[in-house]
């Protein structure tokens, strides 16, 4: 059955689907989770598919917490792992996020977005776990927190997360909406070879000579798989290179500075947009998630009415794409941020804004999507 | 005795910072001590052996020994150790935890992961209260006792570790205290050899927290305590009711063990991915 699968090269599948395509297409041989609408197909994908995969593992574990307290331990012990949920799961795991960005386990959360707060509207999308997904655990630290506005997307977007993972020793978050997870259109699988998948670096120094959290060039270590021969201890206290607890102010300078720096540093690797339509545009939108499409949309009725419009599809939200942003900014008098809560994104746009532009919100929050036509209007209004 | 000192040490990590952070009197370093002496007579290879602490003062033990060391969040340690067994089932997994850390914040855990039978020693340390923190009660705290936030003594019921482990389903079960320390040592190498969850608790001494608070002069007298309390099991079970409210059973409380979830889950796998391969070539 999963050989029949795997020679399938295009399906028909939701957004959710396409997660798990795009997992196993990684090299994801561990999946632990919790039931949670709407992104329980994420991990029924996984459940049916990870037994057929050479020592692939699925676990339903009794909470969110513990689903990510199951794949930090599988990540150290050297799998690929993920965890995907929804709002209230997602609130859950904020314990473990903060504990994982500070072992440095490399792994992907996934967040299917849905009506909040609390238990919200569980069948509805929303974006209102946006600034959560960046500021959500406790404590200063840096993230890379992405989207996906379709199914193509999600798969291609899950691929990246996992490369970001393990190239930047890091929990990397995809963000969806429940509209992206459950639409269903068409999905091309590619094959394994056509996609770039990158692993994490282990360690090349013999075992006696492994500083686990050497800074070096990349500020990135190595890290071996539990059990490798290479022994060390890791923890969730601040530590020193040797990963022993510290409370020393230079070495707790030097860890927290090199956890950003590794991932700020490479901010052009990182933050992945799509422009369209924007060289020209004198009115310019930026979007995420299922939005985007919408806003294309917009974009194309507002040029055919003679406004030259443009969209910034953002697909990395965090580390937040400055440079992409700042160019619209630049060169667009207007700009519309329309999102599914009461401006989460466009806080950051308008924080890098700088006087430059006049930046417009459109904000639904009644676990409806937001249509062209509600784009539309401020694209042609001057 | 010197030649415990010397075993120690091939255990210790010659590179971390000593002094510990254990307190004078804490049965913490004899707990680790036997789990050392019975890793060692076990043969069990340092690589292969992973210790995966919570928080508290049980979750700063870890990081002194040479084996693969995890300090996890508190209350978490199952969570991360369940990843690690079924990721890789070859490495002996051990959960260190602290009373709080396993009832209060992990019940939740400690109560699934022995539902599940995953592979892991799970080991309580339990010294009836919160003493990282300065001494508050925990759900181990005994009915009556003094704590810095039951200043009226403890009026809540506290939790039986070995009860709770027999009702989630351990397949093996034992009890000792830091003042029986080869009994714990003979305990803990039990535990490491069957499969699926086990787990030993061990009753330990916080002198500095619990004894000041709960007329314990000095630690010496904790330990002399724990040492006319505890009753072996089979002579527990015979003494009168009143005799058994004034002490409590050590030794083994059931030794049933059956396959850990992570053999039954790779031989699940194996049987449907030759299944598969088997239609593939018909």
């Amino acid at each position: 059955m999963a050989s029949k699968k795997r020679s399938r090269k295009e399906l028909f599948a939701q957004g959710n689907d396409a997660v798990v395509e795009g997992a196993l297409l990684s090299g994801c041989t561990f999946y632990a989770g919790y039931p949670i609408t709407p992104s329980t197909e994420i991990a029924e994908g996984m459940a049916a598919r990870l037994p057929y995969v050479p020592d692939g593992v699925f676990i339903q574990m009794e909470d969110e917490i513990a689903s990510l307290g199951a794949a930090i331990g599988a990540s150290l012990a050297g799998r690929k792992a993920m965890t995907a949920t929804s709002g209230p799961g997602f609130s859950l795991m904020q314990e473990h996020i903060g504990y994982a960005c500070m072992v440095e386990a490399p792994l992907v959360i996934v967040n299917v977005m849905r009506g909040g707060p609390s238990t919200g509207l569980p069948t509805s999308p929303a974006q209102g776990d946006v600034q959560q997904a960046r500021w959500g655990t406790h404590g200063d630290h840096s993230i890379i927190v992405l989207s996906a506005s379709n199914v193509q997307e999600c798969l291609e977007m899950t691929v990246t997360a996992f490369n970001f993972a393990e190239k930047y020793r890091t929990p990397v978050i995809l963000l969806l909406d429940e509209v992206t997870a459950h639409t269903r259109e068409r999905l091309v699988i590619p094959e394994a070879g056509e996609v770039e998948i990158l692993s994490r670096v282990a360690p090349s120094m013999p075992p006696e000579w492994y500083v686990p959290y050497e800074d070096g060039l990349r500020g990135v270590p190595p890290m071996p798989a539990m059990g490798s021969g290479y022994r060390y201890h890791v923890t969730g206290l601040t530590h020193d290179r040797n990963g022993f607890p510290t409370s020393r102010p230079d070495e707790v300078q030097a860890l927290i500075s090199r956890q950003f720096r590794k991932i700020d540093q490479f901010f052009y690797d990182i933050q992945l947009t799509e422009s369209y339509l924007c060289d020209d545009a004198e009115v310019a939108v930026v979007a995420y998630g299922c939005v985007a499409r919408s806003a294309r949309l917009a974009v194309d009725l507002a040029r055919e009415q003679g406004v030259r419009a443009g969209l910034l599809h953002l697909k990395t939200l965090f580390p937040f794409p400055r440079p992409a942003v700042e160019a619209v900014l630049r060169t667009c008098p207007r700009v519309v941020v329309p999102e599914m809560n009461m401006g989460q994104i466009s806080r950051e746009v308008k924080r890098v804004n700088n006087g430059l532009a006049a930046v417009r919100t459109v904000n639904r929050i009644d676990g409806q999507i937001i249509t062209p036509q509600e784009i539309l209007k401020p694209l042609l209004r001057g | 005795m010197a030649a415990i000192t010397e075993l120690i040490h091939d255990y210790l990590r010659h590179n971390k910072k000593f002094p510990h952070v254990l307190c004078a009197g804490c049965g913490h370093g004899i707990v680790l001590g036997a789990l050392i002496r019975s890793i060692h007579s076990l043969g069990l290879s340092k690589d292969d052996v992973v210790l995966v602490a919570g928080i508290g003062c049980s979750g700063r033990v870890a990081v002194y020994v040479d084996f693969n060391t995890v300090h996890t969040c508190h209350g978490r340690a199952l969570t991360v150790a369940t990843g690690i067994k079924m990721a890789n089932p070859k490495l002996k997994v051990i959960a260190l935890m602290g009373d709080g850390d396993a009832l209060a914040i992990g019940g939740n855990h400690f109560i699934h992961a022995a539902r599940r039978n995953i592979g892991i020693t799970a080991l309580v340390l339990n010294n009836s209260i919160y003493g990282m923190t300065g001494g508050q009660a925990s759900p181990a705290s005994p009915t009556g006792s003094m704590s810095t936030t039951t200043p009226l003594g403890q009026l809540e019921r506290s939790f039986d570790v070995v009860d709770l482990g027999l009702a989630c389903g351990a397949g093996y079960v034992a009890r000792a205290t830091a003042m029986h320390a080869l009994l714990l040592g003979k305990l803990l190498e039990e535990a490491l050899t069957r499969p699926g969850f086990c787990l030993v608790e061990v009753r330990t001494p916080c002198p500095t927290q619990y004894g000041r608070k709960n007329g314990f002069k000095t630690a010496v007298e904790m330990y002399r305590w724990y040492k006319e309390r505890a009753v072996k099991r089979e002579r527990w079970d015979s003494l009168p009711e009143d005799q058994r409210a004034q002490s409590f059973p050590i030794g083994v409380f059931r030794d049933a063990p059956q396959p850990g979830l992570e053999e039954r889950y790779y031989a699940a796998c194996s049987r449907v991915q030759e299944k598969t391969s088997c239609q593939q070539s018909q």
